[in-house]
């Protein structure tokens, strides 16, 4: 079977590909990294988010051979109970955090806009967060959780 | 650690904290003031769940776990006459094979409800017989999804076709085909059950005498409304874990809104005892109801059983649409009497609900259409008949809302139908008309599940303050006549009254234990059931509050039949109301305990002892001994015992939350679109033990009853297969689609509530679809009959209007 070299998390890694066509979501979750969540198959749902070489990607369709050589993160690389990414922390006060599932691909989409663009106009989240579907919120907290960091980039900026 | 400190933390909330009249009550009764509830403190399992930690079904499957993919019926109504399974058997590395040939035949229903259920026995494990698109047939479990999935393909059937019943018509038309022919399909309990008539179940009542009712009103009405089919569609699927443990017996690890119920229906359809079983629950991916059923668990189990080893079985998304469970769509036939005054003089509801191929909470959504929604307005002459129909389409189970949401778009419209006619402002005629505080309906005594009701009076009642201030927000003031309306673009503002319940009164049980630990801290263990809403975390509020501790000594549990005490599950809005009054009663003896080892510590009675954020003090001094201290000393020092209590509650009723939404739309008159401009949901669920978390289930519901009023909906081709099996093809709301949202909490305190709380997870989904109709009708001068109201169906209700 064919070996591919990605960093993950910033660490450089070896992943044996299971078959060629495995997707990029399967071949991480069988490395331990669960964060990222099958909730459609066809992309369209965003619980797989990951980011790739700073975009997001839907792991569900994306060949995992394509990360060789790239830079991947995933939510395993955000924050930790002691020191969440203010993304998280700022979710997490916000109430925003219901059953969770879909939550590690929005704090992903955000992380890949704010990293972009740290202080993103109301649209632009909207647009960067199109992507990930939620079935418990409304978005509603989700959203000014989202726009309470890019106030304090704002400040900071 | 500096607990106050933490607890700051911990109380960020920023949103809009409660100004509450639960607090104000609280002193009028002499009582300390809200510490731990009413407040908006972290939901505990937030943090480790942002952070993806392993928490899932799918996350907890072990490498050798087998694969299980199912043959679903490509048919909607047919006799299996031969099933060939040996070509998939020998395929390296198919595990086992389960049809109709090899399972015990035991009819059950696959519903999660209360002992015996109050829906059919109409299902079997595998069965001769498929009756919908998406039945099971067969399955396989193997070492991989993918030979799995082979061996589903080498699986060869032959069918006897059999002509289908693919609409509510189809099924209560003169000699239909009969979906449930099979004689072994009963009702375990005394409810009209006809299946050579495709009906399975029927309920109904009367009040007064209704035709005269309509004989004394200045105007009557006779109006068709229906609704269609829709998903819960969490963003976690359908999927459940089984394996056997060292005493072999099985236990399932999965994504249930019901664990206690799944554990029976295992056994029944098992024909194994309850003691073989062991049901543990997960985080859940969200559930809605959909989970309030047993739709995987039996074939992980009996595979498992039979193979000994873990066995996986997920739904796809497609798989999900097409085998999960629905809305019940419903079609209502509304006559009412008004009189020129406002006074409503009759009130008569005929509606068929199509339940598709299985009929499990067909009866209990019919019922709810009454019981959940008429105590809303006062009437004397009532009359209401349901009956729940078979047909071959995708099954109909419990979803948030559970037929009240269907009915309240009849209803309110109905209402908004008669203000106009009577020339009353929509408001005024809710306002005069709606129930109060201290009154009752006979709709209450009535209807029950599956047999009469619990009458009961309404206890707090905030309905008047969610109008004004719903009102307010909206600026209904501003709201002009259609008539006075032109253009492509039109706005409108729509406005209805909402009510729920909170719990099933007399039937449904939870239960929960607390021990305490040497640092003071306890366990909760409850089976109730946590699947997003954040009710371990409110459970733990309530157990603090009445122990006088924080919210961080709290470590909450939940649930595992093995562990946790009983607990009927997350359904019926009954969890902050029922379990979490078994919690403070469980909480209240714990803190009886924790006196008791303080007078002896402190040398004096209980009488002379108070408790003071988690230290008890003997009254008016600075003696005092701290939870800890207490603690070690039960479990070590002298007439050592564990501080431990186990209660159980059941409730006497069901007091419904209150709600009124309002909502501003834009119709355009020429592409038949409708766009959210704003939407407001005020709503009365008691004291809100976590605003925040209360807020988030009106702004969850809300949205996902905004897709449902405008895009959700299933299409099936002329075979009643569903043709649009994916967030491609079935359209719920992301981001972008939200609107102005606001939420509105109007406090009030629920006497029989614990603090004061009511329910609040259901009632917000039932707005949308009303508020939007009377928008639409405020905007255009055109009513919307059948929803959703998707762009072309709006589109052909414009051109209909135009040629009237």
């Amino acid at each position: 079977m064919k070996t591919i070299t990605f960093n993950i998390n910033g660490i450089k890694r070896e992943f044996v590909l299971d078959s060629a066509d495995e997707k990029l979501l399967d071949l991480l979750r069988r490395h331990g990294y669960k964060g990222a969540k099958w909730g459609c198959g066809d992309g369209s749902c965003g619980a797989c988010t990951v980011i790739m070489n700073g975009k997001t990607v839907t792991s569900c369709i994306t060949y995992a051979f394509l990360a060789d050589g790239k830079d991947v993160w995933t939510i395993e690389g955000l924050g930790t109970l002691d020191s969440p990414h203010p993304i998280q922390e700022a979710l997490v006060n916000e109430g925003a955090v219901q059953c969770g599932f879909c939550i590690p691909g929005i704090v992903l989409s955000a992380k890949a806009m704010l990293d972009e663009n740290p202080t993103p106009d109301d649209d632009t989240i909207k647009e960067y967060l199109d992507g990930n579907l939620c079935r418990c919120t409304g978005y509603e907290k989700i959203y000014t959780a989202l726009q309470k960091v890019v106030s304090k980039n704002v400040e900071e900026v | 650690m500096n607990n106050n400190l933490k607890s700051e933390k911990l109380s960020v909330a920023s949103p809009s904290e409660q100004q509450s009249n639960s607090a104000g009550r609280q002193k009028q009764e002499g009582l300390r003031p809200f510490k731990v509830v009413n407040k908006s403190v972290r939901k505990i399992d937030a943090l480790y769940l942002s952070q993806g930690k392993p928490s899932y079904v799918e996350d907890l499957v072990p490498e050798n776990a087998l694969h299980v993919k199912m043959l679903w019926s490509p048919h909607p109504h047919a006799i299996i006459k031969s099933i060939d399974i040996s070509e998939a058997e020998k395929i390296p590395g198919v595990k086992g094979i389960l049809f109709h040939g090899n399972v015990p035949r035991i009819p059950h229903c696959t519903a999660g409800q209360g002992y015996p259920e109050p829906s059919p026995y109409d299902t079997f494990m595998f069965d001769k017989k498929v009756r919908f698109v998406g039945d099971r047939v067969a399955a396989v479990a193997a070492i991989s999804p993918q030979i799995a999935e082979l061996a589903v393909e080498a699986i060869k059937v032959e069918y006897e076709l059999l002509e289908p019943v693919l609409s509510i018509d189809d099924a209560i038309k003169e000699n239909s085909p009969i979906i449930h022919d099979e004689k072994e399909a009963y009702v375990p309990i005394p409810i009209p059950f006809e299946p050579e008539k495709n009906i399975a179940a029927r309920v109904g009542m009367k009040s007064g005498d209704f035709k005269q009712g309509l004989k004394d009103a200045d105007y009557t009405f006779d109006k068709v409304f229906e609704t269609g089919y829709a998903q819960h569609t969490p963003i976690e699927t359908y999927v459940s874990l089984a394996h056997i443990d060292n005493y072999g017996r099985i236990v399932i690890t999965t994504s249930t809104q019901v664990p206690f119920h799944c554990r029976r229906l295992v056994a029944q359809t098992l024909d194994i005892p309850v003691k073989k079983i062991r049901v543990i629950k997960p985080r859940i991916g969200g559930g809605f109801g959909s989970k309030q059923e047993m739709l995987l668990e039996d074939v992980v189990a009996m595979f498992a059983m039979r193979t000994g080893s873990p066995v996986f079985f997920r739904l796809s998304r497609k798989e999900n649409f097409m085998y999960g469970r629905t809305r019940h769509p419903i079609r209502f036939r509304m006559q009412y009497g008004v009189k020129n005054n406002g006074e409503i003089t009759a009130l008569g509801m005929d509606a068929i609900n199509n339940t598709g191929a299985y009929g499990g909470h067909g009866l209990t959504v019919m019922s709810c259409c009454g019981s959940k929604v008429f105590p809303l307005y006062h009437v004397e002459n009532i009359h209401f008949d349901a009956k729940a129909v078979y047909t071959n389409l995708p099954v109909g189970g419990a979803y948030r809302g559970f037929g009240a949401t269907q009915a309240f778009f009849a209803v309110e419209s109905m209402m908004d139908m008669m203000a106009d006619a009577i020339g009353m402002n929509p408001l005024e005629f809710r306002s005069m008309n709606h129930i109060r505080s201290g009154e009752s309906h006979p709709a209450f005594a009535a209807l029950g599940e599956g047999k009469d009701g619990t009458a009961m009076t309404v206890g707090s009642c905030g309905l008047a303050e969610c109008i004004e201030k719903g009102a307010k927000e909206i600026g209904w003031d501003r709201r002009t006549s259609h008539k006075e309306k032109t253009g492509r673009f039109r706005r409108g503002i729509g406005m209805c009254c909402l009510m729920q319940g909170s719990s099933v009164p007399e039937i449904d049980m939870g239960a929960a234990s607390i021990k305490m630990n040497e640092d003071g801290s306890f366990n909760l263990l409850v089976g109730a059931t946590d699947l997003g809403t954040g009710s371990d975390t409110i459970l733990g509020q309530i157990a603090a509050e009445e122990l006088e501790t924080t919210i961080e000594q709290m470590l909450v549990y939940s649930s595992d039949t093995d562990m946790t005490p009983f607990d009927v599950g997350a359904y019926a809005s009954s969890t902050t109301y029922l379990s979490g009054e078994a919690v403070r009663k469980t909480a209240a003896k714990v803190k009886q305990q924790i006196l008791k080892v303080a007078a002896e510590m402190l040398d004096k009675k209980i009488e002379d002892l108070e408790v003071i954020d988690a230290k008890v003090y003997v009254k008016g001094t600075e003696e005092h001994v701290t939870y800890s201290a207490i603690s070690y000393y039960s479990l070590y020092e002298n007439n050592q015992f564990q501080i431990h209590a186990v209660e159980s509650h059941i409730t006497h009723k069901s007091p419904p939350p209150f709600s009124a939404h309002f909502v501003e739309i834009e119709a355009d008159m020429e592409t038949g679109g409708i766009k959210i401009i704003k939407y407001v949901a005020a709503v009365d669920c008691g004291t809100a033990i976590n605003p925040a978390l209360a807020e988030g289930q009106v702004e969850g519901a809300v949205l996902n009853g905004l897709s449902y009023a405008l895009t959700e909906e299933y299409r099936f081709n002329e075979n009643g297969k569903m043709m649009n099996p994916s967030f491609k093809g079935y359209n719920i709301f992301s981001l972008r689609d939200k609107p102005e949202l606001k939420t509105i909490l109007v406090p009030s305190y629920e006497e029989t509530g614990p603090f004061g709380a009511k329910s609040v997870s259901e009632i917000p989904i039932n707005g949308p679809m009303p508020g939007i109709a009377n928008a639409f009708f405020n905007a255009t001068g055109v009513r919307l009959f059948k929803a959703p109201f998707t762009k072309d169906r709006v589109w052909r209700a414009i051109q209909q209007s135009k040629k009237l």
